[in-house]
């Protein structure tokens, strides 16, 4: 018999023996050697195998006893998961190594827009649903280990003290995590000492069950047939499971399997190269199998050959013992051992990284806002508050393990856990193919999820009356049946894990979908979702990981391309001999690199200085939170230039704008001038020819009469030329201010132009002939005659004044067209010249030197009498001769003619 | 968004290879539905079916387990084989 | 005496009124109508005084007075220059291109007389 001592002794050696390689490995791992074995697939897909707790070690062999070939499905699930790497697993890792992925409440709240909320709500279901899990393990180390001391005691002996053993296994699993998981702080979360324990253990486990089993059909049973007709004749005999149960088994472990944080850990973030997952495609299903080849056998076999009530979690352990096989009943224990320390450790480690980066940090980083916290010191409490994690975990396990007192079946523990992780697959699914989910989505989805778990499944685990009553159970919360722990909106008859599991993750993937589906994500959110669903595009495959492949040249090329090539030679070579280094080129440190990011960014900022240098040294792709404040810096200064531009825009603009109105006061001021020019000019004229002969009458003495009224005469027709161009300069004003009232009469055009004609002719010294076509003109019309009348005697007298022929002949011709009437004025003069016609209707225009009567007024006023009456009057330049036209409107002919 | 276009036909040993990667990508499916397959098996005690017996089912279940270790390796292997024979004339796999 | 006084002017009724006015202090009264050849026709009869108006066709009196200040023959050469516009900008260019004396109409006989004395006698002292 083994005494439990020697047991003790063995495994303080195992676990020294752990410790070593874990060791070694770490040092490999840090000087760069060994790389074949700790990057190699092998390693990759035993370290998958911490799936394999000593829930599956001692618990599968139970669950088998108990319910037949149902266990299997636990290992079925991820055997689909990982056979089906190329959709999902293959995806995660590109992302999680792409993005430098912690958790996967990192991986979830990174999606989310790097959401705080999201990290703390799955950090702390994480927490909540793997505690138990970890008391699970506790519990089945503790449970192997009072099995060899009932051996050891026999029946009469004290049972070992179980608390105790617990809560020593329980301190010495934190101080290996602690050792091993936070040695040294890695930017990657990886820990190739453990990794490597943990395969070593994975082989141990194997290697001992597979030794059981083996033990069992050959050594027991006798063969392999004989063990197949002991299974058909046992109790366990026929297919017994349940289909629903088959189904939502398989589903949830392998929902499990992506979503455990361990696996998260061990399958993405130690990942080292995406091609190790073709392989553990098919190596890890084949571990599988091999873990549960021997199950129903040993079942079987010990349900057959060991006392009544033996506990059938224990199988493992108790056959070989019965057999009196300490040995292999060593061996077995370890194998046990192996299976809950390396679940531990590594469930664990991954706990601790997610409530010290989501919880611990923010939190600590909160508290000292105000000091610019060094990074030195940072490294430090990143470190304790793993360790703190660590060791807070561990504890909370080992409380639950104490509070529930070791309860239940292992197997009815572990789907618990199961099914609340499962909880996490909605929101990182959706996060990693669906670019519509959201973070307010995920959130909701995860707390409907998570709160039907624990009223479904996690409470009702307790037993009736022990957190929930058994009236709740019976009759619904506050005694409403739809409320029912086991039978939810009157749904009876379901598997209580089938029923649990169907609601949380229906609801839960029903909310999540309705809530993204009608809420709007943030553009960091969006930015992350199109970088995650998207990961293909943008990311290249993740081969072989080197830690410190910051290449020293590729920085300096960049440095001397921002800072020029002296200054960042210069910096270079000081931090090469701050370094002790002869050559010019420094060890691309953790300080030089934050030295020459400080540098960097005083020259292009810190979120592109960030940018480039995380781009070299990470040898992966920038972060979308590194882009997204590169977009932000740029986006700020394409702003400011863009207010700047927008500024001179409108600087220009207005200075446009006041040189136009100046340009334009000037153009009226100077016209202002030459109008006051003109009038004081057309006034003056007459005024001084009047003064000039009103003095010389008066002064003269002894002028004949015949002088006398000669210069009387001059200043009576310069008093009329004065009293007239004032007449002229008043209606202009009043034309032209649209002060004039028009005096609508009646009366034919033929009339009209008689009278206009015997006004012009009269004031005229030498009238000239006129020629009518009378028929032509009788039209009727209505307007202001008297004004109509002044245009024509205004043209008639132009022409008597200004044509030059011997014999001078107007023409006055009236057509009709479109019911406009046109009369024509046209002369057998010589016509205006072109340059002057554009003037001639513009006030004081004069076309010729000889008129020294006219103020050149005449034409202006008879185009704005026009415009009065809605008419024209213009320049006929296809006559011979000077022509006007005057057009009249439409309006002005009665219809009546 | 930076995917290299790829060519539309591709030579024989590419090709293969292609369709061996979509075996190995179409494998899930074929390993989901066989071991969904026991849920239509009557449960025992239900009346007028013969129940399956337990070494049936297990020959079942790790039959099937045993293919979807056996295929993967061997197409895994064909494609990296194709991959080393890529270039080579000849190669009618 | 017997002073040549040529009048530039095209307003009849004032070449009128200044023709009785000079003729009648003994000047020999000559008048041209416009502005655009009246620096050559004041070169060619070289009168004693020439009274200039300054809105004239073709030529404003400015330049003419300027045409003839930059001639070293009438650079000299007693000019009265008569206006109707009555700017006193006017005044300035007048006197910036060499004006002898300036008036604005409507002027007193006898300031236009007091004026065209003044200004033959100084020429005539100077000469």
């Amino acid at each position: 018999m083994t005494s439990l001592n020697v047991l003790l002794a063995v495994c303080l050696a195992y676990v020294i023996f752990l410790f070593l390689v874990a060791f070694f490995a770490e040092r490999a791992g840090i000087q760069g050697r060994g790389g074949w074995l700790l990057r190699s697939p092998l390693v990759y897909t035993l370290s998958l195998s911490i799936y394999c707790t000593a829930w599956t070690f001692y618990g599968a062999v139970g669950n088998a006893a108990r319910s037949g070939l149902e266990y299997v499905t636990i290992y079925l699930g991820p055997s689909l998961v990982i056979i089906g790497w190329w959709w999902i697993l293959r995806r995660l890792v590109r992302i999680g190594r792409s993005y430098k992925v912690t958790s996967i409440a990192d991986l979830i709240s990174s999606r989310f827009g790097k959401s705080n909320t999201l990290a703390i709500v799955v950090t702390v279901m994480a927490v909540i649903t793997v505690t138990p899990y970890i008391a699970l393990q506790l519990q089945s180390v503790t449970l192997s280990l009072s099995i060899f001391s009932a051996a050891e005691q026999g029946a009469d002996g004290t049972r070992i003290d179980t608390d105790y053993a617990a809560f020593w296994i329980a301190v010495g699993l934190a101080i290996f995590t602690v050792l091993f998981g936070t040695r040294n702080l890695n930017v990657n979360e990886r820990h190739h000492g453990v990794v490597i324990a943990v395969a070593v253990e994975a082989v141990v486990k194997l290697v001992a069950l597979l030794a059981v089993g083996i033990f069992v059909v050959w050594g027991i049973a006798g063969g392999l047939q004989e063990t197949l007709a002991r299974i058909d004749a046992s109790d366990l005999g026929t297919w017994q499971t349940d289909g629903s149960r088959w189904a939502t088994l398989t589903f949830l472990s392998a929902a499990a399997f992506l979503c455990l944080p361990r696996m998260f850990q061990v399958m993405v973030v130690e990942n080292d190269d995406e091609r190790h997952l073709q392989i553990a495609s098919w190596a890890f299903p084949l571990y599988l199998m091999l873990m549960s080849l021997f199950v129903i056998p040993i079942a079987v076999i010990g349900l057959e050959v060991l006392p009544e009530g033996s506990n059938p979690d224990l199988f493992v352990l108790s056959l070989p013992l019965s057999e009196g096989r300490d040995g292999l009943a060593m061996f077995s224990f370890l194998g046990g051992f192996s299976s809950a320390t390396s679940m531990v450790i590594v469930a664990t480690l991954a706990l601790s990284t997610m409530v010290s980066n989501h919880i611990v940090m923010p939190i600590f980083l909160y508290l000292r806002q105000g000091g610019a916290s060094q990074s030195g010191d940072v490294r430090e409490v990143v470190i304790l508050s793993r360790r703190l994690s660590i060791l807070g975990i561990i504890a909370l396990g080992y409380i639950y393990y104490e509070a529930s007192g070791g309860f239940g079946a292992l197997a009815a523990i572990g789907l618990v856990s199961f099914a609340g992780v499962a909880q996490f697959l909605p929101a990182m699914l959706g996060g990693i193919f669906w670019r519509g989910a959201t973070g307010l989505g995920a959130l909701c989805g995860l707390a409907v999820g998570f709160l039907l778990w624990v009223y479904t499944m996690l409470l009702p685990s307790f037993g009736p009356g022990v957190v929930l009553s058994a009236q709740i159970f019976e009759q619904g919360l506050f005694g409403l049946g739809l409320l029912r722990p086991h039978a939810l909106f009157g749904i009876d008859g379901l598997d209580p894990m089938v029923h649990a599991v169907l609601w949380s993750l229906l609801l839960n993937t029903g909310v999540f979908a309705l809530v993204s589906l009608f809420s709007f994500p943030n553009p960091l959110e969006r930015l992350q979702g199109a970088q995650f669903v998207n990961v293909f595009d943008h990311s290249v495959p993740t081969r072989g990981w080197n830690a410190t492949v910051a290449e020293s040249e590729d920085l300096m090329i960049m440095a001397q391309r921002i800072l020029g090539a002296g200054e960042a030679r210069t910096l270079f070579s000081d931090q090469a001999r701050a370094q002790g280094l002869s050559g010019h080129l420094p060890e691309p440190t953790p300080d030089f690199l934050q030295h020459l990011e400080r540098v960097l960014a005083g020259s292009v900022g810190a979120a592109t200085a960030h940018a480039m240098i995380s781009q070299i040294v990470g040898g992966s792709s920038v972060s979308v939170h590194d882009l997204m404040a590169v977009a932000d810096e740029s986006a700020q200064m394409l702003e400011y230039s863009n207010q700047l531009e927008a500024k001179s825009h409108e600087l220009s603009q207005t200075a446009a704008q006041l040189r136009a109105a100046n340009t334009k006061l000037m153009q009226i001021s100077a016209q202002k001038d030459a109008f006051l020019s003109q009038i004081s000019h057309e006034l003056r004229t007459p005024m001084t020819s009047i003064r000039a002969f009103s003095e010389i009458l008066r002064d003269t003495e002894g002028m004949g009469p015949m002088e006398k009224t000669k210069y009387a005469n001059i200043i009576h027709v310069e008093a009329i030329r004065l009293t007239r161009l004032l007449d002229d300069l008043l209606d202009l004003s009043v034309l032209e201010n649209g002060q004039v009232t028009l005096n609508q009469q009646t009366g034919s055009l033929a009339d009209l132009l008689d009278r206009a004609i015997a006004t012009a002719q009269a004031s005229a010294s030498r009238p000239m002939k006129i020629r009518r076509r009378r028929l032509n003109e009788t039209i009727t019309l209505q307007t202001d005659l008297d004004r109509l009348s002044q245009v024509f005697i205004n043209l008639m007298t132009n022409a008597q004044k200004y044509c030059a022929a011997t014999a001078p002949e107007l023409l006055i011709d009236v057509t009709e067209h479109d019911g406009r009437i046109m009369i024509d004025f046209i002369d057998n003069g010589d016509g205006i010249p072109v340059d002057a016609r554009e003037m001639m209707f513009e006030k004081f225009s004069r076309i010729g030197a000889q008129d020294s009567n006219g103020a050149g007024l005449g034409l202006a006023i008879c185009r704005e009498i026009m415009a009065r009456l809605g008419g024209d009057v213009s320049y006929l330049a296809e006559v011979e001769g000077t022509g006007f036209r005057v057009v009249l409107p439409h309006s002005v002919a009665l219809a009546a003619q | 968004m930076g995917r290299t276009p790829l060519p539309l036909f591709l030579e024989r040993s590419s090709y293969r290879k292609r369709r061996m990667m979509d075996a190995v990508k179409l494998l899930v499916i074929l390993g989901a539905c066989l071991w969904m397959v026991p849920v239509l098996w009557p449960s025992d005690g239900q009346p007028g079916t013969v129940p399956i017996t337990m070494s049936r089912a297990l020959f079942y279940v790790f039959g099937v387990w045993v293919l979807l270790i056996v295929l993967p390796a061997f197409l895994m292997r064909k494609v990296r084989s194709d991959l080393r024979a890529e270039g080579e004339p000849g190669d009618d796999a | 005496m017997g002073k040549h006084v040529l009048l530039v002017e095209d307003e009849l009724n004032i070449i009128e009124a200044m023709r009785f006015l000079l003729s009648r202090e003994g000047c020999t009264v000559d008048t041209h109508g416009n502005g655009t050849d009246a620096a050559q026709v004041i070169r060619s009869l070289k009168p004693d005084l020439v009274v200039l108006d300054v809105m004239l066709p073709g030529k404003s009196g400015f330049d003419i007075l300027e045409e003839l200040r930059a001639d070293t023959e009438t650079a000299a050469l007693p000019v009265l220059m008569l206006t109707a516009r009555g700017q006193s900008r006017d005044r300035e260019m007048a006197e910036k291109a060499g004006v002898s004396r300036f008036m604005t109409k409507p002027f007193s006989n006898a300031e236009v007389l007091t004026a065209v004395r003044d200004l033959l006698y100084v020429h005539q002292h100077k000469g």
